[in-house]
């Protein structure tokens, strides 16, 4: 069953020196499944996980030929709409906690504050939901951390909580862009695995967007490797060594590795057809 | 043939891989004109400011009369009378004529007071940051003291000390104008002084004086500009207070506060007196505060494009 | 000999009545020409020991020695002919208001060595950026370029040891492998002393000879490049970071 279906997403921004287009016809559908999108900065990763959301600030354009989450065209959709899907239906896990979490608020605030507006729940229910979130999260001791406020919580903590909140509203697809890349590799593992978890437990979507081939691989179904705004491949997860694309060929060898040999690390050789400006 | 040489100076402020210093500086003041351009109200407010430019340039030669010839014959004529679009005042002077005069007075304070509170307050808030410890603790108290008195309060005892006149308005709007621009630069200073440039710079052995002249107060330049800018409108203000209450500039000179003082005996049968050079300072004090608020959008170069 | 030789360094913060021990006890020593990594997760102190070394940390016990000779307090204009820093922020660590050409002369100029307009074209050359990038300012270059410049100001004045701080971190997969084969290039070329700190133990695997793993401040266990490559660690803190480090992944979950 398709979840998201995208055809021919375009973004693109007006600046003094003309339009940039950051995403160029990027098409993907989705299921209840976990796909990866995987690309360097500026492969129009992250664009297209706010697009999907509408969530891209004028001068930005969103274009498409298509773009239907769950029968409902989000194109077409109004603001009002898509304030309603936010959150409630299509969940976003941004990169860095500190940015992305009210500084001033405590957490079990925030986390029980679209609870109670939103759904009317009372005060007690929407506490004992919070807490269920952050047990489900990993959290050993969520009533310390409902009454703690963001600067108290480290990276891995408050990346958790992000996970827990977007997780409240039960939505059916979490778009995850750079969940673990502000985190230390021990923790990020942790939050990998939690992650994974429920959206297996759950089935819910997840796009989980990365500049870390081996991370999605390894956590996803389904990966698209993009290139400049364009999706220069998509392949299966598990078939990822057998990537054709010199593109994703060359994100691959151009990691060092414990143990590799000395020599100078394989660069990305940008001199194909694929990486000129006009391709398609 | 203009198309094609516009096309050349416009790829040559727009090249990416400028050949000289002065190109890179040029192509930058370019980027920045087209973000200021398509700011309407900045706009707006830069032409208000070129005008008065252009207005105390050409004074003598756009007045239709001299600002200081009386003619007690026409006294106090409302606007629009041939020949004194603006009415006259109580001496019979050419109102018109004289904001047109008085705008190079106005042009004069403002340019002396932008020329010497900022660059006292940026000297002494990037030293206090950059420095911290006592020094920080000094000059900050001093700005303190200078801080809590009303300008216009601190101002006029200046004034009453030094005597009136133009040079010493000038003085004392800039003695107490200062300190918030010592505050600003502090404050940017803080936040620059730990930064990664400023370590690779000291690595490299930089004194502390290279360091606050060639890369601290680059830094803080920008806003202090939009602060000097959004302060000319309360500095001509000030300059106009001084002159109402008989402090700054002295008659018969066509400064604009002191055409108010003069209106005031005739604010209720001759309007026109005080508000025309009332007029001319809310104007001038607009395009000041519009550039202002411009410029904060435009002096920032993290938000320069690509 | 050994060019630097940190002992028993120790580095604490105060602020507002607080004290932090960022550095507890550190000892090591590289030998000229080695190339030695630090490597820790965030908070274990990696960085602020070469912060240490530059002065741009408050020492509050231990002895660092560059070349046999105890550094200078303030460090001085000797000190930076013989040691530069590479910062792991490339957007942070360019003024943002001077062009490259700036940024590359000024430190001639504080040594005022000669030779200015030559040296800086050379500069960009030997890290592999075009001379056209000369009168460029920072945020018309990529983080990768950004790098580079950086690079080429820390070895403008030729210095013998490089201090590395994480800086590949910001950058994209290949552009790192780009900087990285430049790192590599230019220590074999100039004989360069290298201290790094990375957070990614494959990294700093590729680029050193030496490891010395750090926890909360602490020096946990010093491995050389065979011991890590063949697991031979002793400590469970060195094992954990191996097994999550990132290039395990496919291996481990594939």
């Amino acid at each position: 069953m398709t979840l998201l279906d995208v055809q021919n997403l375009r973004v693109s921004f007006d600046t003094e020196t003309g339009v940039v287009e950051a995403v160029r016809g990027v098409s993907f559908s989705l299921g209840r499944e976990r796909l990866g999108i995987v690309g360097e900065s500026g492969s129009g990763k992250t664009m297209t996980g706010r697009a999907v959301l509408r969530l891209i600030r004028p001068p930005g354009r969103i274009a498409a030929e298509r773009m239907v989450f769950d029968g409902q065209d989000l194109m077409a959709a109004s603001e009002r709409d898509m304030r309603a899907l936010r959150g409630k239906r299509i969940g976003m896990v941004m990169q860095d906690p500190k940015y992305s979490l009210n500084p001033v608020m405590n957490v079990g605030d925030q986390l029980t504050e679209g609870l109670r507006q939103r759904d009317g729940m009372g005060r007690k229910d929407a506490r004992a939901k919070a807490i269920a979130a952050l047990e489900a999260v990993q959290i050993r001791d969520p009533e310390r951390v409902m009454e703690a406020y963001p600067h108290e919580l480290s990276g891995g903590m408050g990346q958790r909580v992000m996970i827990a909140m977007m997780l409240i509203p039960e939505p059916d697809l979490l778009i995850a862009d750079e969940p673990t890349s502000a985190l230390d590799v021990t923790v990020q593992a942790e939050v990998l695995g939690i992650l994974d978890a429920l959206v297996r437990d759950r089935g819910m979507g997840l796009i989980f967007i990365s500049h870390d081939l081996r991370l999605v691989a390894r956590f996803c179904d389904r990966v698209l490797v993009m290139y400049k705004g364009r999706v220069v491949e998509e392949l299966e997860a598990r078939h990822l060594m057998a990537a054709r694309h010199p593109y994703t060929q060359g994100l691959l060898n151009c990691l060092p590795r414990i143990g590799g040999p000395r020599g100078p690390l394989p660069g990305l050789d940008r001199s194909g057809a694929w990486a000129q400006e006009g391709a398609e | 043939m203009s198309a094609v040489a516009s096309g050349g100076w416009r790829a040559w402020l727009t090249d990416p891989n400028p050949r000289s210093r002065r190109q890179a500086r040029l192509g930058q003041l370019w980027l920045g004109w087209l973000r200021i351009r398509r700011n309407n109200l900045a706009v707006a407010g830069l032409v208000v400011v070129l005008g008065l430019v252009l207005v105390a340039a050409l004074a003598p030669w756009i007045a239709p009369h001299d600002p200081l010839v009386q003619d007690l014959g026409r006294r106090l004529l409302p606007p629009g009378t041939a020949g004194h679009w603006l009415g006259t005042d109580d001496f019979g002077r050419d109102i018109l004529s004289r904001i047109i005069h008085g705008s190079r007075i106005t042009l004069y304070i403002i340019g002396l007071v932008a020329i010497t509170a900022p660059v006292l307050g940026l000297l002494i808030g990037t030293v206090a940051g950059y420095f911290g410890g006592w020094v920080d603790a000094v000059l900050m108290r001093l700005t303190d003291i200078f801080l809590a008195f009303p300008r216009l309060i601190l101002a006029l005892a200046l004034v009453a000390v030094l005597g009136p006149g133009i040079e010493n308005a000038v003085l004392a709007i800039a003695l107490t104008a200062w300190p918030p621009y010592a505050r600003v630069a502090r404050a940017e200073t803080l936040t620059v002084r730990n930064s990664d440039y400023i370590a690779a710079i000291r690595l490299q052995g930089a004194g502390a004086a290279r360091i606050i002249a060639g890369h601290v107060v680059p830094m803080c330049l920008s806003s202090v500009i939009i602060r000097v800018t959004l302060d000319m409108a309360g500095v001509i203000l000030i300059a106009a207070g001084l002159g109402f209450l008989g402090l700054g500039v002295q008659p018969p000179l066509p400064e604009w506060g002191l055409m108010i003082a003069s209106g005031r005996k005739y604010l209720f049968e001759q309007w026109w007196v005080a508000t025309m050079p009332g007029l001319a300072i809310f104007v001038v004090s607009l395009g000041f505060n519009l550039l202002g608020d411009g410029l904060r959008d435009v002096l920032d170069p993290r938000s320069a494009p690509k | 000999m050994s060019l630097i030789e940190i002992e028993g360094l120790s580095v604490t913060f105060r602020a507002k009545g607080r004290e932090v021990r960022a550095v507890r006890d550190v000892s090591l020593s590289v030998s000229d020409r080695e190339s030695y990594g630090l490597v820790g997760e965030s908070g274990s102190g990696k960085s602020t020991i070469l912060r240490a070394i530059c002065g741009l940390a408050p020492i509050s016990a231990g002895v660092i020695r560059i070349g046999g000779k105890p550094v200078a307090t303030p460090r001085g204009r000797d000190f930076s002919r013989h040691v530069q820093m590479v910062f792991q922020d490339p957007y942070a660590s360019l003024h943002p208001r001077h062009t490259i050409d700036r940024t590359l002369s000024e430190p001639l100029a504080i040594h005022g060595l000669a030779g200015s307009d030559a040296r800086v074209v050379r500069a960009l050359e030997d890290v592999g950026l075009p001379a056209s990038f000369r009168f460029r300012y920072p945020h018309q270059l990529s983080g990768g370029q950004r790098q580079r410049v950086a690079i080429a100001r820390a070895l403008v004045l030729e210095p013998q040891i490089l201090l590395l701080d994480e800086p590949t971190s910001a950058l994209d997969a290949s552009v790192q492998a780009e900087v990285l084969n430049l790192l590599a290039r230019l220590r074999e070329e100039r004989g360069l002393t290298f201290l790094m700190v990375s957070h990614d133990l494959a990294v700093i695997d590729h680029m050193t000879d030496r490891v010395l793993v750090m926890q909360h401040g602490r020096a946990v266990e010093e491995l050389s490049r065979d011991d890590l490559a063949a697991a031979r660690m002793t400590t469970d803190y060195a094992r954990s970071l191996f097994e999550a480090s990132a290039d395990r992944m496919l291996e481990t979950g594939g």
